[in-house]
């Protein structure tokens, strides 16, 4: 084959062949590219301000080292004024993150980032090593994803950060779009695709007292193709450790993903169509975040994280799917004015499930031909309900107790007489009787697993 | 490509990273020679360096990994018709000489000598 010449430059050989519009561009050129289309999605969203301190949700792996180079090098070059820091997270598995904590070291050198990482120990008194000692080698991973799914909050909330990027890509998020359209949560739907989310944590303002605090999220690589992050990791020779994920992939979303790439394969830009399909339907569902692409910066919308699973600690998910985090949280006016974390607790105690809201989620839907009344999973409740925060550790959760504590409880209270103290504290109480306890534990298996 | 063709083996190198090199005895890189025609006597291409690494350079059963269905390395080679090329496993990125193989012409891009083939998995980690 003659070789191609770069569509932007029109003078080198081109080397990438872009999966969303065919263009063949030059190494050079690609670069650039990439790097401007990131910097659009984070000037278009306002997912930045001037003098925000930001953490990278970094695991050593593709998609956060690049998310954190492509930070640096626009940060620099664009002149955001934001401070990047890198934070990962230990879950506390002997050898297993050995190689990609080393690696996350090599690049808080190479990009001059203050990097904190923080242990499941730390954040909740146990490491994964512990947990699989009680509770056996099977369904640790529902707790290594529940703990997961709210270290980076609670890692920022100690250190002071506000906001936590983490990088997820266009094949991710398409992934979960999917998934979710394929179990008819139009609900969650709307809230994975959101581009910034915003979970209220607890922040240790000083021993005695505890605020809490809403951690933004966002998503700076949602339009970025996964192989386009791993083209601009290889071209730029970034320092990236690859892993496999210690237990075999979820089956559903390990089929979404094989979908995800298959359609890609016949049609490049389905990724990216999908993406932008879930954004459109986000949309329609009443209450859903009308993420208007401008100017909205600051109108998070308020998530409990559903990513989780093995493999990965910034977040992105490499297998395992989760338990559903079931509920909508809709923002009201008030909140959308910056008042969030207040309006989460007023709503709160205020009617937990209100019968005649205006709100009607899309499942359980008027005009539904099939669904009348409520939906037929008795466990799964896209239903919207009023979130609130854990009493024990303040995070956004729809139960009294966040899963995490839950989980936590069952550890603690089956703990070995003889081991170390929990250094987790949890105010008495709020103690759970055992049937809670109990119903807690089952709706983490939410699903329809 | 008609210098590569006179001659029995070619020399190439062949990467293995994104977590690929775990399949292949964690060795990122392999110089080596593989025979300048296939079967049929027609220059050795891509599909053919694939089902040449599935048989012979790798030692990891889990073939499944690099190929789609484990085809290339459950069918004897001689039941493959030319029509039935190697599909790659979908997440998997072939780069020829940094080169998207997509734009050398896939799996039918005949194989050079000292050419570089790097094969990156998209799949791993975070
Ligand atoms: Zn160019
Ligand atoms: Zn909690």
């Amino acid at each position: 084959m003659a070789p191609s010449i770069c569509a932007v430059c029109q003078t080198n050989r081109a080397l990438i062949l872009r999966p969303k519009n065919h263009q063949k561009l030059c190494k050079p050129c690609f670069i650039s590219v990439f790097e401007a289309e990131i910097h659009h999605t984070i000037t278009t969203n306002s997912l930045f301000h001037r003098g925000e301190r930001i953490a990278v949700g970094a695991s050593g792996g593709k998609d956060s080292t690049v998310l954190a180079s492509v930070l640096k090098t626009l940060n620099e070059r664009y002149d955001y004024g934001v401070e990047l820091i890198l934070l990962s997270i230990d879950e506390g598995i002997k050898g297993y993150r050995d190689d990609s904590l080393e690696t996350v070291k090599r690049n808080a050198k190479q990009y001059g980032m203050p990097l904190t990482i923080l242990g499941y120990d730390e954040l909740y008194g146990w490491t994964m090593d512990q947990v699989v000692e009680q509770v056996g080698k099977k369904g640790n991973c529902t707790y290594c994803g529940v703990f997961r799914r709210q270290a980076l909050d609670r890692g920022a909330a100690k250190l002071g950060v506000r906001h936590v990027v983490t990088g997820h890509n266009a094949d991710d998020v398409a992934e979960t779009v999917l998934m979710n359209l394929l179990r008819g949560d139009l609900p969650r739907l709307s809230r994975t695709t959101s581009i910034v989310t915003s979970t209220p944590s607890i922040v240790p303002s000083s021993p005695e007292t505890t605020s809490h605090t809403n951690i933004k999220r966002s998503k700076p690589l949602k339009y970025a193709y996964e192989k386009e992050i791993v083209l601009y990791a290889h071209h730029k020779n970034l320092d990236y450790f690859s892993t496999e994920c210690l237990y075999s992939p979820e089956a559903f979303r390990g089929s979404a993903r094989a979908l995800i790439k298959n359609l890609e394969r016949v049609r490049p830009s389905a990724i990216l169509d999908v993406v932008r399909s879930g954004e459109d339907m986000a949309k329609l569902v009443p209450g859903g975040n009308d993420n208007c692409g401008n100017g909205c910066g600051g109108q998070a919308t308020l998530v409990e994280e559903e990513e989780g699973g093995c493999g990965s600690s910034n977040g992105r998910t490499t297998g395992g799917e989760m338990a559903s985090m079931e509920q909508q949280l809709v923002q009201s006016e008030a909140a959308a004015e910056g008042g969030l974390e207040v309006e989460i607790t007023t709503a709160a105690s205020k009617s937990p499930n209100p019968p005649d809201s205006d709100v009607i989620p899309l499942v359980t839907g008027k005009k539904g031909k099939k669904l009348k009344g409520p939906p037929h999973g008795t466990r799964k409740q896209p239903a919207r309900q009023t979130m609130g925060q854990c009493a024990r550790c303040g995070y956004l959760s729809s139960q009294d107790i966040c899963k995490a504590c839950v989980l936590l409880e069952g550890l603690n209270k089956n703990r070995p007489k003889n081991s170390i103290e929990v250094t987790y504290d949890i105010p008495e109480e709020a103690s759970l009787n055992g049937n809670t306890v109990v119903n807690g534990v089952q709706q983490l298996s939410l699903g329809p697993d | 490509m008609s210098a590569a063709s006179t001659e029995d083996v070619v020399p190439i190198t062949v990467e293995f990273s994104g977590g690929l090199e775990m399949l292949f005895s964690n060795e990122r890189k392999h110089k080596l020679s593989i025979a300048a025609k296939d079967e049929s006597g027609l220059n050795s291409n891509v599909a053919f360096l694939v089902r040449y690494l599935c048989d012979n350079l790798m030692k990891d059963p889990r073939k499944d990994l690099f190929v789609l269905d484990g085809t290339v390395c459950v069918v004897p080679e001689h039941v493959l018709s030319p029509a039935l090329t190697i599909q790659r496993r979908p997440g998997i990125l072939v780069l020829i000489n940094d080169a998207d193989w997509e734009l050398e012409g896939e799996d039918k891009y005949e194989i050079q000598k000292g050419d570089n083939i790097l094969f990156v998995s998209t799949l791993h980690g975070g």
